[in-house]
């Protein structure tokens, strides 16, 4: 579904951040891209939807290449690809439905949009999904007076309001509590299943990343070193990821790690009214 | 060094020695430039009328009190071209302050050409004082209030534009990323990354210089622009100083007046 080749960015800085990176995402695949900081996660994501120009190289999507669009195309093929921020990047003066319909920006015009007259299928996605996540009874407050998962989900909603092909997911889960993470983690690959959407998520934190992800992807100065299940993370393959540490206490996954993937919410998969009142209460 | 070594012992300073000294010299060429500038106004100065001062201004005093009150009613129609003259300037400067502020912000400039040309804009509008402009455009269009409104519209482009400019280049710019990633175009970009974010300043900007700008257009009529200024000149060439203190009065009151409402409108929005 989406076929990455020699796919190299070098910054005008001289830094070299991918260096011939070849990847394949499946449908419905959900790989975790783990690695150091400046290893060129970010990078890497960001040339798919090319709010970073890539250097060299090339990336399908579903059969069409994306690094020689033109502006408009680009628009349309941005429209395919679904984003989800370290930092939420909700505009934070608007309100939580403003932002979720923003997510439709690319397929409606500019004047519908700026008097904010959305189609009325727009707003019932909009309505569907913030229930999906359990936000309905919040449609009319300000990003800014959410909590930091609350934003998430509502960044979650910006981008599935898209209609994807593919998320990409850049840190979901680094300015969040260990608890909100695993709900942000899990509530984005259940998304994953039920649409059979394809993503690529950055994430820093290796044991998430296991527990979440079908696959995880290994980046090291740009190259990657691993790639694989996420049961071969042995401590010589973090070596070679991150560099010499004492891996004993990630690999050894924990007891009390496992039980919580398996048994902490038996009825996350249920649909809204019930989500609702229980992630509220949670975030 | 700031850190160097004696007796064995590692001491720290602020500064280096020469970095210290080049201080003390800068304050030494201050203190001595002051001195001689006061020197220098002091021979300029013609001590005798100094020194009469407190008795000249006690005779002015008296001679602006009681305010002349029986003549107020001549006064309400130019405090409202006044006020008119500000609100419409201040209306017109933020107009055209838009276009250029979003020009002049490098994260928003359509083009590097451009840029230069709005920074251009903006310094000739604040180099040049409402005064000034005021004189010049008097004799462009002839006296009244038009030429006022002009003037203070031409003086506040600068302003406004080099605040929100500012603004608009401390946006934080992952949000318009976020909005850049759905695959929306420029103008939706502006329209929903830029704009809800700089809406607070733009407001704070607008308020504030038509604050400024009723007390400039105070003074516009002194030199044949219309407003408040008109009355008051002919009133102090013909000596008329109970009229003068009454001016003084409904300025200081329509001056208070737009604080206030300009400190609500500010809370309002923020």
């Amino acid at each position: 579904m989406l076929r990455i080749r020699g796919l190299t960015k070098r910054y005008r800085t001289g830094d070299l951040a991918l260096d011939k990176i070849d990847l394949d995402v499946a449908q419905g695949e959900v790989v975790a891209l783990i690695g150091p900081s400046g290893a060129g996660k970010s990078t890497l994501i960001r040339c798919i939807n090319r709010l970073v120009e890539p250097t060299a190289g090339t990336i399908a999507l579903n059969g069409v290449e994306l690094t020689t669009l033109g502006k408009g195309a680009l628009r349309r093929a941005r429209r395919k690809l679904g984003m989800i921020f370290q930092e939420y990047a909700l505009v934070e003066r608007l309100t939580v439905m403003e932002n979720v319909l923003s997510g439709r920006l690319g397929y409606v015009g500019f004047w519908r949009s700026y008097m904010r007259k959305f189609p009325q299928a727009d707003i019932d996605e909009a309505f569907r999904l913030l229930a999906r996540v359990g936000l309905d009874h919040m449609v009319d407050k300000r990003a800014d007076a959410l909590s930091g998962g609350q934003r998430q989900r509502v960044g979650i909603c910006r981008a599935l309001i898209q209609n994807p092909d593919l998320l990409l997911v850049d840190e979901p889960t680094a300015s969040l509590d260990p608890k909100t993470s695993r709900q942000i983690m899990r509530l984005i690959t259940e998304l994953c299943r039920e649409r059979n959407l394809s993503a690529i998520v950055n994430i820093h934190d290796v044991q998430l990343a296991q527990m979440f992800a079908s696959r995880i992807v290994g980046l090291r100065q740009g190259i990657i070193v691993y790639d694989g299940a996420p049961d071969g993370l042995t401590s010589d393959v973090l070596t070679r990821i991150y560099g010499e540490e004492d891996w004993s206490a990630t690999t050894k996954r924990s007891p009390e790690a496992d039980e919580d993937a398996d048994h902490e919410e038996p009825g996350a998969l249920e649909p809204a009214p019930l989500d609702r009142d229980r992630m509220a209460g949670l975030t | 060094m700031t850190v160097a070594i004696r007796d064995g012992l590692k001491v720290w300073q602020r500064r280096e020695r020469a970095a210290q000294f080049a201080i003390w010299a800068a304050w030494l060429v201050g203190v001595a430039v002051l001195v001689v500038s006061w020197s220098f106004i002091s021979e300029k100065t013609i001590w005798p009328f100094v020194l009469d001062a407190p008795q000249q201004a006690a005779d002015l005093g008296v001679r602006m009190v009681p305010p002349d009150w029986s003549s107020i009613g001549q006064l309400w129609r130019p405090m409202w071209d006044t006020i008119n003259m500000a609100t419409l300037g201040t209306l017109m400067g933020v107009a055209l302050a838009v276009p250029v502020a979003y020009c002049a912000a490098r994260n928003t400039t359509p083009s590097a050409v451009l840029r230069p040309i709005a920074m251009f804009i903006i310094v000739a509008s604040r180099s040049i004082n409402s005064l000034i402009w005021a004189l010049m455009l008097v004799t462009i269009i002839g006296p009244g209030v038009l030429a006022g409104m002009i003037a203070i519209g031409l003086r506040s482009i600068g302003f406004c534009a080099k605040l929100l400019y500012e603004a608009i280049e401390e946006i934080d710019e992952s949000q318009v990323e976020a909005v850049r990633a759905t695959g929306a175009s420029a103008a939706q970009v502006t329209a929903y990354g830029v704009v809800p974010q700089v809406m607070p300043a733009f407001a704070g900007i607008s308020v504030f210089r038509w604050d400024i700008n009723i007390r400039e257009s105070t003074v516009l009529g002194l030199v044949g622009a219309g407003g408040i200024g008109l009355p008051l000149n002919s009133a102090i060439t013909t000596l008329a100083w109970t009229k003068v203190s009454l001016i003084l009065l409904v300025i200081i009151a329509s001056v208070v007046l737009s604080e206030w409402v300009s400190a609500k409108v500010r809370q309002a929005i923020i």
